[in-house]
């Protein structure tokens, strides 16, 4: 029997905040493409910036990886291949621990960048600040789970909050999964949806435009100038028609 | 063979002054902006100097333009694609603010509001970065006319590379400046870096851009550019370049720096050249060959096949005439005195130069000979090795002969000239000596001495003449009253986020209006003018007169606007 604040926080909460997620980006395209940026603080300070920076990036790559590995996989996919309980287990916890730590320090480093380097401070928006702690919250209970759920106080997430996690997405959300896992994991996946109803209003957009068609892609880009109003066509009027046509 | 049209421009340093007029104006037009404080599209710096940035051409710290790797293949000097995208979080070899400049502005208001004091109130530097109050010790122009040369000018990249004997002479020798905006390359290094594939090269004119809304702000355009001149928006988190100006370009109009230009040295025209064989002149193995190759690239316009070609890829017949007439062309190939800027980053670069030959002739008259004097003169170039030198480590790759002999040739037009203007009978054999004949010496002499506005600017209005007029491109914006759409700000993104409202709408709105009010050309809110077109004589719209003193409506308005209740600023 599910209660109502069960009903709200695992399966509205959810749907609702993805909603926000699928639609912000879309608006937030189409409203600003222009504001669509890494707002990169480079210019004014790269000492701190060259650690703290790729730390972090390298982390929360590693990290999502983890997450896609935890939660988009089922437990007896990982079995069928081979990959037994306490070999998953190491190394989830392994190289989880490595990439956390590494996200943390990384994260620490810039907060406390852009809180003492002046030009930093100044050029934070109120956006921005809000990101940043949402983030660091989300990242923080994320480290708790890690070590608190594997070492401490063991909770099998993978037969548990992944299993919720994919029923959303199936359209066949479990509540009562969610109602029965630790507080930490419970904190850690409503601050996350949160996050994620933030996501489309700041600067995280920029995840979205990893440039990875960089490596394909020629090197010298042409375009031809856009056609406008009033434009005149090529080609005069004694030259047979068809004949040296501008696009 | 792929003919493409470039714009192009030419400078002649003899000419330049370094009075920074196409600085200042082109500051004006482009980057009078916040977050663009620092930047200068146009700068003009003086020769021996560091520039601007600090050091730019020093390629083993900054790593920009484009290199031959072990296998002879032409790569980024930066890296390959993976290791750009791999060091995207922290660009390794971006310049700072520091190597820029940090940009200031003075605190004035406390001249007029300081209190009643014994000493005169001054008006500190302010940082516009970060606000606070800053000790000035660098700008775009610190080092102008060789202003701490002593201490400044050994860091410069370029007189290190050549010998010792040079650098201990040149103090007492030479000076000139070097106006530098965006090469616009055939090959542009910044466009290869960038992970967005924002900055493209326009097919049409070869005007390398960046799109302001495919921009993401990654930076690697900042270290792929060898001459820096792409720059970072602080305050926007885009890149910006000089844009060749080319809302004017489009329209038949020379770019801002060189319609303001006071010693009338810049010369804009079209070259076609052949885009297929970019790639391969840039690889050549020899950096002193780079020139050669370049020069080859471009692709003679009077040539039948060539026009031929022109036509087949699509390039208008005005434009093919405006490339035959073209003053870059004929500096570059006909005469040969242009010469690129750095061949040796391998990007082909856009913007040439003829180098300065006034050091060389006033050396000569100081020496009380004759300065003009053919014979004088080529001694004197052969003699000056330490112009020459440096000359060539900024345009030949450090190869003397191709400097020498454009030398050579503008002294011989000096030369051949004097006789002509003193009634003499003109002496064939100096345009011999430097390969020329006659005719051809006094046409240069025509463009570069006479430099008419329409031989120096031969720009063919890029199809698209009443675009301007017709989309209401103004070049000033309607909505830019104080507190207006147009007046920017932070968007609730950061600056300058949001959409932007097109000119029309503010029309459609006024127009709207007009349509749907009670009153006849009475606005009702306090925001909308008088439009005097729409009124028809009846009534008396409010605005359109001061109110008289005395009626209630409150405190009278002056004429011009003031509210009289303001406080007044003491005038200065």
């Amino acid at each position: 029997m599910t209660t109502t604040p069960d009903l709200v926080l695992w399966v509205v909460l959810p749907y609702a905040c993805l909603a926000v997620f699928v639609v912000g980006h879309y608006w937030r395209y189409r409203y600003d493409k222009f504001g669509w940026t890494t707002l990169s603080s480079q210019l004014y300070e790269s000492r701190l910036l060259r650690w703290g920076s790729p730390l972090f990036h390298f982390g929360i790559l590693a990290v999502l990886l983890g997450h896609v590995m935890g939660l988009g996989i089922p437990k007896s996919w990982t079995e069928a291949v081979g990959i037994s309980e306490g070999v998953y287990h190491v190394l989830a916890v392994g190289v989880g621990a490595v990439a956390g730590f590494c996200t943390l320090v990384g994260m620490a480093i810039l907060i406390y960048r852009r809180r003492t380097v002046g030009p930093v401070f100044s050029a934070t928006t109120r956006m921005d600040k809000v990101m940043y702690l949402a983030l660091a919250v989300v990242i923080l209970l994320g480290i708790a789970n890690t070590v608190g759920g594997n070492i401490i106080d063991h909770y099998d997430y993978r037969e548990g909050l992944s299993v919720w996690f994919r029923g959303i997405f199936r359209l066949d959300p479990h509540p009562e999964i969610m109602a029965g896992a630790p507080f930490t994991f419970q904190a850690h996946a409503v601050t996350a949806f949160l996050l994620f109803a933030l996501w489309p209003f700041t600067r995280l957009v920029h995840v979205f435009s990893a440039p990875i068609g960089y490596l394909w892609r020629p090197y010298v880009p042409y375009r031809s100038r856009e056609d406008r109003l009033g434009q005149r066509r090529g080609g005069r009027g004694w030259e047979r028609v068809g004949e040296n046509r501008r696009r | 063979m792929r003919v493409m049209a470039q714009m192009a421009m030419v400078m002649n340093l003899d000419k330049c002054i370094g009075c920074h007029t196409c600085s200042v104006t082109c500051k004006q037009t482009w980057t009078n902006r916040t977050g663009m404080e620092y930047v200068w599209f146009n700068n003009v710096e003086t020769r021996p100097g560091q520039g601007y940035p600090r050091t730019y051409e020093d390629q083993d710290r900054w790593q920009g333009g484009w290199e031959l790797n072990k296998r002879g293949r032409l790569t980024l000097r930066a890296g390959n694609r993976l290791k750009n995208l791999l060091t995207i979080f922290s660009s390794p070899k971006m310049p700072s603010i520091q190597d820029y400049y940090e940009p200031w502005t003075y605190d004035y208001e406390t001249l007029t509001d300081a209190p009643l004091q014994e000493h005169t109130p001054v008006a500190r530097p302010k940082s516009l970065i970060s606000g606070k109050d800053m000790d000035i010790s660098w700008s775009a122009n610190w080092d102008d006319d060789l202003a701490g040369a002593p201490e400044l000018a050994k860091d410069d990249p370029v007189l290190q590379k050549v010998s010792d004997k040079v650098r201990f002479e040149f103090e007492q020798t030479f000076m000139f400046y070097l106006p530098r905006i965006c090469e616009h390359c055939l090959n542009p290094s910044c466009a290869a870096s960038c992970p967005s594939g924002a900055i493209y090269k326009r097919s049409e004119d070869g005007i390398v851009l960046v799109d302001q809304d495919k921009c993401r702000g990654w930076r690697k355009c900042v270290t792929g550019c060898p001459y820096k001149k792409v720059y970072f928006n602080h305050r926007t988190g885009k890149a910006e370049k000089c844009t060749f100006c080319f809302p004017r370009i489009e329209v038949g109009l020379p770019t801002v720096c060189a319609e303001t230009c006071v010693g009338r040295l810049r010369y804009i025209g079209l070259v076609l050249y052949d885009a297929d064989a970019v790639l391969e002149a840039a690889s050549v193995e020899d950096d002193r060959e780079l020139l050669a190759a370049q020069r080859q690239v471009l692709l003679d316009p009077d040539d039948p096949r060539v026009v031929r070609e022109a036509e087949r890829s699509g390039i208008p017949r005005d434009w093919i005439e405006a490339a035959q007439r073209s003053p870059v062309w004929s500096l570059i190939n006909r005469y040969e005195v242009a010469l690129p800027l750095h061949p040796e980053y391998r990007t082909m670069p856009m913007v040439w130069y003829i180098p300065p030959l006034s050091p060389v002739v006033d050396v000569v008259s100081d020496t009380g000979e004759d300065a003009e004097d053919r014979g004088n003169l080529f001694a004197a170039i052969e003699s000056l090795r330490i112009p020459v030198e440096y000359l060539a480590e900024l345009f030949t790759a450090g190869d003397t002969a191709p400097v020498t002999a454009v030398l050579k040739r503008l002294a011989a037009m000096r030369s051949y000239m004097r006789d002509i203007n003193l009634g003499r009978e003109p002496d064939e054999s100096i345009p011999e000596a430097v390969g020329m004949d006659g005719e051809s010496l006094y046409d240069m002499y025509r463009l570069l001495a006479i430099a008419k506005y329409d031989e120096r600017y031969v720009i063919p209005p890029a199809h698209a003449e009443q675009a301007h007029g017709l989309e209401e491109l103004a070049t000033e914006c309607s909505l830019d009253y104080e507190g207006g759409p147009g007046m920017g700000g932070w968007g609730p993104f950061g600056e300058g986020s949001g959409g932007t409202t097109p000119i029309a709408v503010e029309n459609f709105q006024a127009l709207k209006q007009r349509q749907t009010t009670n009153t006849l050309g009475d606005p009702e809110d306090k925001e909308s003018r008088v439009n005097l077109l729409n009124w028809d004589g009846k009534g008396k719209p409010e605005g359109l007169f001061p109110p008289r003193p005395g009626q209630d409506r409150g405190a009278p308005e002056l004429m011009d606007g003031t509210d009289p209740d303001a406080e007044t600023d003491p005038k200065p």
